[in-house]
């Protein structure tokens, strides 16, 4: 089969992007642009996830009285031991895979991550968790700054979105990151065959090279279209990848399958963006047996299982960390729809071969006056600040430093996940 | 260059879907200001559109076994892009474009909740021939340019609304605060103008505003349905007090009332919210993104007017949307071209413009997803990321093939409709240039056009030619950066 090679010109600096033959030697630009083997998956849980019914207190009496349906009963936990406060802690029990991984030592859990006075909107929410900064939901994001501070030229491929839309922590004014969703279909169409689909593309190649001056928002669009032109061909690569494991079929494991994909044959990128909806449980959650929390939790435990086995048997899995996080936790007593309305501190996790597992701060205790607690004691007040987990994944994760990308210094009393 | 006046040529994208070949006789020879009424004053003329579905000279529909988009949300899609490409009022349509995202519910959780058939019929259904009442989109189109209160209330009573933001099981022993806090957040008066108490108190407000199954209900009949109820013994009586005025005097206190009376508060919480000032600003900023630009910030001035329009009005949205329209901020040239078109319309104007020789509408469905514009499914109830937000590489990848699909299927007729002006490549380029219409191209991309025109070989006009280069043009410039602005 042929390899196929164009050459092309931007900023005044010539990039290669080669085809279907050469993935280690793709991977070898990236390494030599600065990229090291390390990869970062980021999974964000949309909706607000519960994370009082993820990572379950259960011998406190409060859980349970004032979630009387929702709870899930102590005998069903995966029992994870005691915190430093003396709270008795167990994982859903549809997070077996995460409970896999805890117990093999890579899995860390770090309890009422959040900030001062949070947002209960999703949205603004979202955009903080974005932007690391509380005060300010517009902006750039924290990933994207992380971007930024790459060599330039930035390989077209540094970041890979799985998601259709451009999340705000990607967000950054230098460095723009591919949206792929689904790699089958990140292909070029044409109503012709042959040459004059070829001449056709070329076409397109040329007309989305127009730098556009004095119109930036027709040179952004642009952009996107150079963007899927650079990267087709190395997309297909990721996207002929034979797993080593079955991947759940629902659209995270599908996603989480594409990432192993472009790991594993080499594509390159550096970051990873995954998420999955369906967290704002305002009804019909349902307790330990069943109900939406739990078709949530299997299909977030199944998937990720998935994946790190699957990168584990690549001999991945020391490369690779993976960080969930939601927008805020919910409130601590259940509604009357057998759901959780927003509420504010939550749980984030990070696993992979490197990963210090164990358990990180402390649960709050959910009796109304606890000082763990706020809103009149509706919600569960934050311990750990979210950008010191931000901070710990850049200083010693990604390799750079973290005080310029957050616009802070937050390594003090950063959880020791690495 | 155009055949029509450009300002008309602009309102129609923006207030409409794009032109037609078989448009072009009306608009002609309109004026900016008649081409305003035309669309504002869109009752004069019938809602006949749906009634066309089928014609061999319009776009197709996939029928599986039958075609039944009040049941069935594949067809419900279909019919609703038909409208957009067929209609006699475009901004009906386009209005109810907008409040689908304003009020934006989703199909999947609909479904997952009452099933396929009820969830589509809840979303979709058209009174008339089904039992049941009429779907959240038909409420759309009724109130495109009506009454925002008026609308605001029936969404709150909306049986899509009441599933989708769980107001079902909004009951008085404990209040569930997912519409209570939205309708403040999203349809009103946005973040920073309501507590945390006030959500509180919005969901004590709406308690016993839940859903009844009809009599015999079975979730695949389809005459069967769910209808808004107000259930007093739900209603939870206290007082209410907020951070902002309810009634016009300055009191910010919904009285105690029996639960029988008690249906009032959410019509008390409900008007003060639609004659909010920050509501009126709110909606003039989205009306600004939806109409004048998305790629600058309102400007302060517009916001005023507008919002004093809509108060002045009593939350009247015709009034507010012909401001707009003969507004010196739509008005500016500067302005054309000046939004990022979203999927839908993109969509819509690229088989308006290109043609739909039996082009099925099904065919736009899966595109449509990987644009991110599933109709009846925003990704959640803030609606979609509209603006810049709408692109990025995978989503313009599927807009660009998108327009292969189309080309594709017009191919003989592309070929048959340009035959007389491609005598030269320049004349095919701007023959088509008249009928589809990106944002004017730099030296760049009119080189590149030119040179996939010649390199095939000298030009002869012969049909293999015509046939390859006039597809393979059509994609170009509907797949092109300057075409995804309206």
């Amino acid at each position: 089969m042929p390899v196929s090679r164009r050459l092309f010109i931007r900023n005044g600096v010539a990039t290669l992007t080669v085809g279907l033959a050469a993935p280690r030697f793709l991977y070898d630009i990236a390494q030599a642009q600065g990229l090291s083997s390390r990869r970062l998956v980021v999974v964000y849980l949309g909706g607000g996830n519960d994370a009082l019914n993820t990572l379950i207190s259960y011998q406190d009496p409060s859980y349970y009285s004032r979630r009387p349906t929702i709870a899930v009963p102590a005998g069903q936990v995966l029992q994870v031991g005691t915190d430093a406060a003396g709270h008795a802690l167990g994982l859903h029990p549809r997070l077996g895979g995460l409970w896999n991984i805890f117990n093999e030592g890579h899995l860390a859990l770090v309890q009422r991550t959040g900030y001062q006075n949070s947002s209960r909107s999703h949205f603004e929410a979202t955009d903080i968790w974005g932007t690391a900064n509380p005060q300010s939901s517009t902006g750039s994001g924290w990933l994207g700054r992380y971007l930024d501070t790459l060599p330039r030229p930035l390989d077209a491929l540094a970041a890979w979105n799985t998601s259709e839309e451009t999340p705000r922590a990607l967000l950054s004014a230098q460095s723009g990151v591919p949206a792929i969703p689904n790699a089958t279909t990140y292909t070029y169409a044409s109503p012709n065959r042959g040459a004059a689909a070829q001449q056709e593309r070329n076409a397109a190649q040329m007309m989305a090279a127009n730098p556009a001056m004095g119109r930036p928002h027709l040179a952004f669009v642009n952009g996107t279209s150079r963007g899927a032109i650079e990267t087709l061909d190395r997309v297909a690569q990721a996207s002929s990848y034979t797993p080593s494991v079955v991947y759940p079929n629902n659209g995270f494991g599908q996603a989480l399958r594409t990432v192993a994909g472009a790991i594993v044959r080499g594509v390159g990128s550096r970051l990873y963006w995954v998420q999955t909806g369906g967290y704002d449980t305002h009804a019909q959650q349902g307790g330990g047996g069943g109900g939406g929390y739990s078709i949530l939790m299997g299909t977030l435990g199944d998937g990720l299982w998935a994946f790190y086995s699957d990168i584990r048997n690549q001999g991945l899995a020391n490369d690779t960390t993976v960080i969930l996080f939601s927008e805020f936790g919910r409130r601590i007593s259940e509604n009357g729809s057998s759901g959780t309305d927003h509420g504010a501190a939550g749980l984030m996790v990070a696993f992979g071969g490197m990963v210090r597992g164990g358990l990180y701060g402390t649960a709050a205790s959910l009796a109304p006056g606890s000082p763990t607690l706020e809103n009149s004691s509706g919600d569960v007040h934050y311990e750990t600040d979210f950008r010191s987990v931000y901070a710990r994944v850049l200083d010693q994760w990604l390799g750079v430093n973290s005080v310029p990308v957050l616009n802070g210094d937050f390594r003090a009393g950063a959880p020791a996940i690495f | 260059m155009s055949q029509l006046h450009p300002q008309v040529e602009h309102l129609l994208r923006r207030a409409g879907f794009g032109v037609s070949a078989a448009d072009l006789p009306t608009f002609r020879d309109m004026s900016p200001a008649d081409a305003v009424d035309y669309l504002v004053d869109y009752e004069g003329r019938p809602d006949d559109v749906d009634a066309r579905i089928g014609r061999p000279d319009h776009a197709q529909v996939t029928t599986r076994d039958l075609f039944a988009p009040d049941v069935d949300i594949d067809d419900a899609r279909q019919r609703w892009l038909f409208r957009m490409i067929h209609t006699r009022r475009p901004l009906q349509e386009k209005m109810a474009m907008f409040w689908h995202n304003h009020f934006a519910t989703a199909f999947s959780k609909l479904s997952a909740d009452s099933g396929n058939l009820q969830a589509a019929k809840m979303l979709a259904h058209k009174a008339g021939i089904l039992r049941g009442p009429q779907g959240q989109l038909e409420l759309f189109r009724q109130f495109a340019l009506g009454n925002f209160r008026d609308l605001l209330l029936q969404i709150a009573m909306d049986p899509a609304m009441l599933v989708w933001l769980d107001g079902q099981s909004n009951t008085k022993g404990m209040p569930q605060e997912n519409f209570g806090r939205e309708v403040m957040e999203l349809f009103t008066v946005g973040v920073g103008n309501y507590t945390e108490s006030d959500v509180y108190a919005a969901a004590r407000v709406f308690t016993g505003w839940n859903l009844r199954e009809s009599t015999g209900y079975s979730s695949d009949d389809m005459n069967a349905y769910q209808e808004f109820v107000y259930n007093a013994a739900e209603h939870e009586t206290s007082a209410k007090t907020f951070s902002f005025p309810i009634s016009g005097g300055g009191n910010h206190t919904i009285p105690s009332r029996s639960e029988s009376a008690g249906m009032q508060d959410g019509v008390d919480l409900i008007t003060a919210l639609a004659v909010h000032p920050e509501t009126a600003r709110r909606l003039a900023r989205k009306l600004w993104n939806f109409f004048v630009s998305d790629v600058q910030a309102p400007d302060p001035t517009f916001i005023e007017g507008t919002a004093a329009v809509y108060l002045q009005s009593g939350t009247e949205i015709r009034p507010v949307v012909r401001y707009i329209l003969t507004s010196p901020w739509f008005n500016d040239p500067s302005m054309r071209y000046a939004r990022y078109s979203w999927p839908a319309e993109y969509v819509a104007r690229a088989i308006k413009e290109v043609g739909w020789q039996n082009f099925s509408l099904d065919r736009a469905r899966a595109p449509l997803a990987n644009m991110g514009m599933l109709l009846f499914e925003p990704p959640n109830v803030g609606g979609w990321p509209i603006g810049a937000g709408w692109f990025s590489t995978g989503t313009m990848l599927a807009r660009s093939n998108f327009a292969a699909t189309l080309a594709s299927s017009q191919k003989d007729f592309l070929a048959s409709s340009y035959q007389a002006t491609a005598s030269t490549p320049e004349g095919l380029l701007s023959a088509m240039l008249d009928r589809v219409t990106p944002a004017p191209f730099d030296s760049i991309p009119q080189q590149a056009l030119m040179s996939y025109l010649l390199a095939g070989g000298a030009w002869t006009g012969s049909d293999t030619q015509l046939n390859t280069r006039t597809a393979g043009l059509a994609r170009l410039l509907v797949g092109s950066a300057e075409y995804q602005f309206v």
